[in-house]
C-alpha cells in the first residue's frame, strides 16, 4: 500500500523543496528528456541572461560529463561587443561547439533586406530557420519564459514546429503531467523551453544563488546613449544616433540583451546582483515593455514572429 | 519559512466570465504591471469600450481577441506576500474536456466557474467530473455574475448546494463555494459590501490559505532512468550515473534496489544532486544515482527499493481522456509513454465510455472520439512497472501516441497492476 505523506502548512518539512530548487529540478528534467529522445539538439545562445542560465542548468544536468548539445547563436551584426566576448569565452571555457548564423551575411548576400527602421531583430527568423534545416537540428532549446509576453504564455514546454519552423497556436499538442511528447516527422523539429515556468525575478535570484557570471551590461555603468521611442539606445555604427538625435552619457543597465537596434537600457544605479533584484522587484514595468522595441510594433508582434519561426 | 507555490487551474463555460475573473484576480492583486495595463486600456479604447476589458490581459492570441474567446491553455505567474501561484488558464470552449485535463493534470486546485443566472449546467458537471477523475485535491465553485441576480443569497445557496452534492458524490475531497462578480470585483480579491450575507473567504484569500497537501513522498520510491551519464574522460574514466527525476518517495545511499523490467538487484553507492553528494534524495529532485554493481541499465528502466518494487505487467487497464481529433478504436496500434519509457501497444478493448453528466457507463462504444473519457484495456509489447493513478499521479499516468504522426491521442490514468 502506498501512504501519502502530507505536510502540514507552515512547517519546514525535510522533504520540502525550495521554489528555486523545484524550478531547477524541472528544467534539468527537461534537458535530460531531450538528451534521451533526440538525435541532434542545439541550445540557442545569445549571451543574454536566459541563455546563460540555460547553459548553466545544462552543465549541471550532465555533470561530470560535458553538455551533449552544441550552441547556436543568431548574430544580428548589431550585438554588444561585451556580449560577443562573453559568448566566445564561455564556449572556450566549457569546450563547447558554437554555430553562428549571421544576419549580416544574409544582408550582404542580398538574401535579406535591411528594414527602414533599422531593427534587425525580426530579420533573425530566416537565418535561424535555415540553420536549423542545414544542421538538421531536431530539438532547439530556447530561453523563452511564459511570463514574458501573452503569446509566450500560450507556449508549450515542447513545441512542435513544421518544416517551415512555423508555430500554430491552434494546433498545439496538449501537455499532460510531466510527460513530454517529442515525436516529430523528418524535417519537423521541436522547440524546447526549459525556463517556461520561471519569472524574471526567479532568473535573477537563481543567478545570484549560483553565482553565475553575466556580461557587464546587465549592471549599471556609464554609457553613451540617445533617446528613441522612449528608450535609451546605445550609440554605434549600427545606425544611431540620427541627425536630430543627441547622445549623452548616462548611468544605465540592460534588463534584456538583444540587438542594439531594438534593446533599450534603463536608468539604474544597480551595480550588484542584490541591487538588480531589489530594482526588479520594485519595477512597475515588464522586462519587455521597458526595453524591447520589437514587441511594441503591434498588439500581436510576438505571436506573428513566433508563427513565422521566431523563438 | 519559505513561500510555497500553488498550481491551480480554472474551468468555465463560454461567457461565464472566466477571462474576466482571471484578469480581475491579476489586476486586483496588483500582479499587472503598468505597461501591460496601458496596452489593455489602449486596445479597449480602440474597440470602443469605455472601461478596460480585463479579459484582454489573458487572451494573448490574435484569434482570441478577434473572437473574444479563449482558445488554448495559457500559464500565468503571480505572487502575493503569502504565496506564489502558477495558473493554468483553460478555455471553456469547444475542446473543453481535453483542455481542462491538460490544466488539471498538474493542478492542486481547480476553480469551476458558473453563471449565477444559469446555475449548474452540463458543463459544470463535466468540469467537476474531470477534476475528480484527475484527482485534483481542492475544488472551488465560483458563482459568477451575482450582480445580475441582485446579489441574492438564495440564488447562490441553491447552486452551491447542488454542486457540492454532485462533486462530493464524485469523490472530490474538498469543495468551497464563493459568490462573486468578476466584472464588478466582488469577492475576487476584495470582500463584497453588497453580499454581507456571505461570511467566507474571497477567491484570492482562499487560494492563499488552502493547505497544499502534495504527494511529496509515497512510501514507495520510484526512479525512472532518463539518461545514462558516462563521461569516459581521464578524470572520470569509470563514472556511470543514472540521471533522472525521482517520481515519488525517497532514496538513500546503501539501500537495496531492484531495476525493472530486468529484475536485477543492486545497492545505491552514491546520489548526486546536481553536483552535490547526498545521503538521501526525494521527489521531485533531479538526481544522478550510482549503483555498486555494473548492471545493464538504460533509459526507460525504473529503479525502486527492493522491498517495494512495483509489479510488472503487459496488460494495462485505465481510464483515458481522448485528446486528439482522430478517434481511438479497438485493435489500434499505438505507442504508450509511461515515465521515460515508450513502448508499442495495442488497444485490446474499450469496455465503456463515461457520460460525465452522471458518470454512467455506456458499454462497448467501439471507439473514443475527441473529449471522450472511457475505460480501455491495452496490451503492451514490453512489460511496464505501472502504479495506480490513485497512488501516484506521476507513475500512474501515461500518454497514448499515434506511431504514424506522433500525435498525442489520449491521457491515461492507470488502475494499477494487481
Amino acid at each position: 500500500m502506498s501512504a501519502v505523506v502530507t505536510v502540514p502548512e507552515g512547517t519546514d518539512h525535510p522533504y520540502a523543496l525550495s521554489h528555486l530548487d523545484s524550478l531547477e529540478s524541472e528544467a534539468v528534467h527537461i534537458f535530460r528528456e531531450v538528451a534521451g529522445e533526440f538525435e541532434r539538439p542545439v541550445i540557442l545562445f545569445s549571451g543574454g541572461k536566459d541563455s546563460i542560465l540555460m547553459l548553466h542548468l545544462a552543465l549541471k544536468a550532465f555533470a561530470p560529463a560535458p553538455v551533449p548539445f552544441s550552441l547556436l547563436h543568431v548574430d544580428t551584426g548589431h550585438n554588444f561587443p561585451e556580449v560577443l566576448e562573453y559568448r566566445d569565452r564561455t564556449v572556450a571555457e566549457h569546450g563547447l561547439r558554437l554555430h553562428v548564423a549571421s544576419v549580416q551575411e544574409y544582408i550582404d548576400a542580398g538574401k535579406l533586406r535591411e528594414r527602414p527602421d533599422g531593427t534587425r531583430n525580426p530579420l533573425q527568423t530566416v537565418p535561424l530557420t535555415e540553420a536549423i534545416q542545414h544542421h538538421r537540428f531536431d530539438a532547439v532549446f530556447g530561453g523563452g519564459r511564459r511570463d514574458e509576453e501573452k503569446a509566450r504564455a500560450k507556449e508549450r514546454v515542447f513545441s512542435l514546429r513544421d518544416e517551415f519552423s512555423q508555430w500554430d497556436p491552434r494546433r498545439q499538442r496538449p501537455e499532460l503531467w510531466q510527460l513530454y511528447n517529442g515525436r516529430h516527422a523528418p524535417g519537423e523539429h521541436v522547440r524546447v523551453f526549459p525556463l517556461s515556468n520561471w519569472t524574471e525575478l526567479d532568473v535573477w535570484q537563481y543567478i545570484a544563488r549560483e553565482g553565475v557570471e553575466l556580461p557587464g551590461i546587465y549592471f549599471a555603468h556609464e554609457r553613451e546613449v540617445f533617446a528613441r521611442n522612449g528608450m535609451w539606445l546605445t550609440a554605434g555604427d549600427w545606425g544611431g544616433p540620427r541627425d536630430h538625435e543627441r547622445t549623452e552619457v548616462r548611468q544605465v543597465r540592460y534588463r534584456t540583451v538583444g540587438d542594439m537596434s531594438c534593446t533599450g537600457a534603463v536608468d539604474s544605479d544597480a551595480t550588484t546582483l542584490d541591487a538588480v533584484i531589489t530594482e526588479i522587484a520594485a519595477s512597475r514595468l515588464t522586462e519587455r515593455g521597458a526595453t524591447r522595441a520589437d514587441d511594441k510594433m503591434s498588439e500581436a508582434a510576438m505571436e506573428d514572429r513566433k508563427r513565422e519561426g521566431y523563438f | 519559512m519559505t513561500i510555497d507555490t500553488l498550481r491551480f487551474a480554472t474551468a468555465g463555460s463560454v461567457d461565464d466570465g472566466k477571462s474576466t475573473l482571471v484578469g480581475r484576480l491579476l489586476h486586483d492583486s496588483k500582479s499587472v504591471l503598468t505597461d501591460q495595463l496601458e496596452a489593455v486600456e489602449h486596445a479597449s479604447r480602440n474597440r470602443g469600450q469605455e472601461a478596460p476589458d480585463l479579459a484582454l490581459l489573458t487572451d494573448g492570441l490574435r484569434a482570441e481577441r478577434e473572437q473574444g474567446i479563449t482558445i488554448d491553455v495559457a500559464y500565468r505567474y503571480f505572487a502575493t506576500p503569502r504565496r506564489r501561484f502558477i495558473l493554468a488558464d483553460t478555455p471553456g470552449h469547444v475542446q473543453y474536456t481535453r483542455n481542462m485535463v491538460t490544466g488539471a493534470s498538474t493542478a492542486e486546485l481547480a476553480v469551476v466557474l458558473v453563471d449565477a443566472r444559469n446555475g449548474v449546467v452540463e458543463q459544470t458537471r463535466r468540469h467537476a467530473a474531470v477534476a475528480a477523475l484527475l484527482r485534483v485535491p481542492h475544488v472551488v465553485l465560483a458563482v459568477n455574475k451575482m450582480d445580475l441576480v441582485d446579489y441574492a443569497e438564495p440564488v447562490f445557496a441553491k447552486t452551491a448546494e447542488e454542486f457540492t452534492a454532485y462533486a462530493a458524490s464524485l469523490g472530490v475531497p474538498e469543495i468551497t463555494a464563493i459568490p462573486i462578480s468578476a466584472l464588478a470585483g466582488d469577492n475576487v480579491v476584495e470582500p463584497s459590501a453588497r453580499m454581507d450575507w456571505y461570511g467566507g473567504p474571497t477567491v484570492l484569500e482562499h487560494l492563499e490559505t488552502v493547505p497544499v497537501a502534495r504527494e511529496l513522498t509515497t512510501s514507495q520510491g520510484r526512479f525512472p532512468v532518463q539518461y545514462v551519464i558516462r563521461p569516459q574522460t581521464a578524470e572520470h574514466p569509470d563514472y556511470r550515473g543514472y540521471a533522472g527525476q525521482i517520481a515519488s518517495g525517497a532514496f538513500r545511499v546503501g539501500e537495496r534496489v531492484t531495476v525493472l523490467p530486468s529484475g536485477r538487484t543492486s545497492t545505491v553507492k552514491a546520489i548526486d544532486v546536481l553536483g552535490r553528494s547526498v545521503d538521501a534524495a526525494w521527489a521531485p529532485q533531479s538526481v544522478t544515482v550510482r549503483l555498486h554493481d555494473g548492471v545493464d541499465i538504460s533509459r526507460g528502466d525504473l529503479i525502486a527499493p527492493s522491498t517495494s518494487a512495483p509489479a510488472l505487467s503487459r496488460d494495462v487497464t485505465a481510464l483515458v481522456c481522448h485528446v486528439a481529433d482522430q478517434p481511438l478504436t479497438v485493435g489500434q496500434r499505438v505507442l504508450l509513454k509511461h515515465t521515460t519509457r515508450t513502448v508499442k501497444a495495442i488497444v485490446k478493448d474499450i469496455p465503456s465510455r463515461l457520460t460525465l453528466d452522471d458518470l454512467s457507463q455506456h458499454p462497448a462504444p467501439g471507439q473514443l472520439v475527441a473529449n471522450d473519457i472511457g475505460r480501455v484495456v491495452i496490451r503492451t509489447a514490453e512489460p511496464l512497472a505501472l502504479d495506480a493513478y490513485a497512488a501516484s499521479r506521476r507513475t500512474g499516468s501515461f500518454l497514448l501516441i499515434d506511431p504514424a504522426d506522433g500525435t498525442t491521442l489520449a491521457a491515461g490514468m492507470a488502475d494499477g497492476v494487481r
